[in-house]
């Protein structure tokens, strides 16, 4: 059977692995090659490498680490962060890259995501999303805005339809963050996962929020996410890939338990 | 030397250096005629089965393949390169493949989520040198829309359970095909490349 997904995932800037809350301050949170390889060692499913400068230059150093991590590291490898353009995403698979993750982009051009899916396919192609949600109406259904810039602009898009449209244009999997949740370790937003899980066929990916092993459990059943993304949890050693997949199989979550 | 076949489609850098990892020489491969001088192929590709099938006859790889399979040399075809080793595909179209195996590439029904993602069980159903030391029920790293079917039982060495039992791995003779990414399914998936690097 599938096994559900467990990915670290590595925020990088000026070489380094850095955590922020919400968004706003960097701590330094490690080496990303060694982080990498310990991750792989432990039994991650698959590893997630953002760019959080977002420029041409921080693109370059991710690209350089993750050839260093690909040469003893043999899992999925995605890169994302400040892609822009149809020949960003080139470069980046063309490098060590398995996978790109685009976010921003997407909404100044979505083209972007049929363009890259034509030249590349829709299994290198990952669509992340950041969505807030939006205060609550009496008598309405939950809705989500998406923000783009690092989740700093707001777009006035709904995010359940943008999903929808993303993997209409062709993205294999979608990476949903929540920007309410994310870096407050107070739980996934089982909510919007569920919903947009119910939308659309593809893969969801749960992101931000993570902060025990119960929130992990939670949006991979109740959520319905295919995958969880975390990051500080993993950095900061909160609990460790094998104690997460460990807690998951006792709870009869199909999970990849590492072999040495 | 182990041949990676370059016909435009799929991450090969990745194949190569796990088995550069493992301490065998292998180099991606641009031109047809090269095959002869390759000890095994190898054929990746992560795309549409008509893309690549089409790829494959026009740049000449797919007599180029005829060939030395003909000879004995170990062929591994690896995701879509397992697709296109069978007679057919529906994927966008009807497609012809190389026919290497009776059997035919079909979608994933829809109670599924598509592509499948992650990774999956190879359950073994016979004996093959490609799995040696590789346990039973191992993990490995799928991404694909569309499974084959064989059509011989016995050119089904593993099947995979997703949504039904599929063949992931299949084989006959010098002929080898896994639907996962060896090269990005850890231990086992280099175990795996080790095992067919090693035939002779």
């Amino acid at each position: 059977m599938l096994a559900k997904r467990i990915i670290p995932c590595l925020d990088v800037k000026g070489g380094r692995n850095v955590r922020g809350v919400k968004f706003s301050a960097d701590q330094d949170a490690g080496d990303p090659v060694e982080l990498a390889t310990r991750y792989d060692a432990e039994g991650a499913d698959e590893l997630v490498f953002y760019d959080i400068t977002a420029s041409a230059e921080g693109r370059d150093i991710v690209s350089d680490l993750v050839r260093q991590v690909s040469e003893q590291v043999f899992i999925p490898l995605t890169v994302g962060g400040g892609i822009r353009t149809f020949d960003d995403v080139r470069q980046i698979l063309k490098g060590s890259a398995d996978k790109v993750s685009i976010n921003s982009a997407t909404v100044r051009t979505p083209e972007i995501i049929n363009q890259s899916m034509e030249s590349f396919g829709s299994q290198c192609i990952v669509a992340a999303v950041d969505a807030l949600r939006r205060p609550a109406v009496e008598g309405e259904a939950p809705s989500w805005e998406i923000y783009v810039n690092g989740g700093r602009t707001a777009t006035g898009i709904d995010a359940v339809a943008w999903v929808e449209e993303l993997v209409d244009r062709g993205a294999g999997e979608v990476v949903l963050n929540s920007i309410d949740a994310d870096g407050t370790r107070d739980g996934y937003d089982i909510e919007l996962n569920r919903i947009v899980a119910e939308r659309v066929e593809v893969p969801i990916v749960a992101s931000g929020g993570c902060g025990t092993l119960g929130h992990i459990y939670d949006v991979l059943t109740e959520g319905q996410a295919s995958a969880a993304l975390a990051a500080s949890i993993f950095h900061y050693e909160v609990f460790s890939i094998p104690q997460v997949k460990q807690y998951l199989a006792e709870r009869d979550v199909v999970v990849r338990q590492y072999q040495g | 030397m182990i041949a990676v076949i370059d016909y435009g489609m799929g991450n090969l850098r990745s194949v190569e250096k796990a088995f550069h990892h493992l301490g065998f020489e292998a180099a991606i491969t641009e031109r047809p005629a090269d095959l002869a001088e390759a000890s095994h192929v190898v054929l990746p590709g992560d795309a549409a089965f008509g893309d690549a099938m089409a790829k494959l006859r026009d740049l000449g790889w797919e007599e180029a393949i005829r060939r030395e399979v003909e000879r004995g040399k170990p062929f591994l075809g690896i995701c879509v390169g397992l697709q296109l080793m069978f007679a057919t595909s529906e994927e966008m179209g009807q497609h012809t493949g190389m026919a290497l195996l009776p059997g035919r590439s079909v979608r994933f029904p829809a109670s599924e989520r598509v592509p499948q993602i992650g990774w999956n069980q190879a359950d073994i159903q016979r004996d093959s040198p490609l799995m040696a030391g590789v346990p039973d029920a191992s993990f490995f790293y799928f991404v694909h829309s569309y499974y084959v079917e064989a059509d011989e039982a016995s050119d089904c060495v593993a099947t995979t359970d997703y949504g039904l039992a599929y063949t992931s791995i299949a084989a006959r003779d010098n002929v080898y095909g896994v639907q996962f990414h060896p090269e990005k399914s850890q231990k086992v998936g280099l175990r795996l490349l080790r095992n067919f690097a090693e035939m002779s």
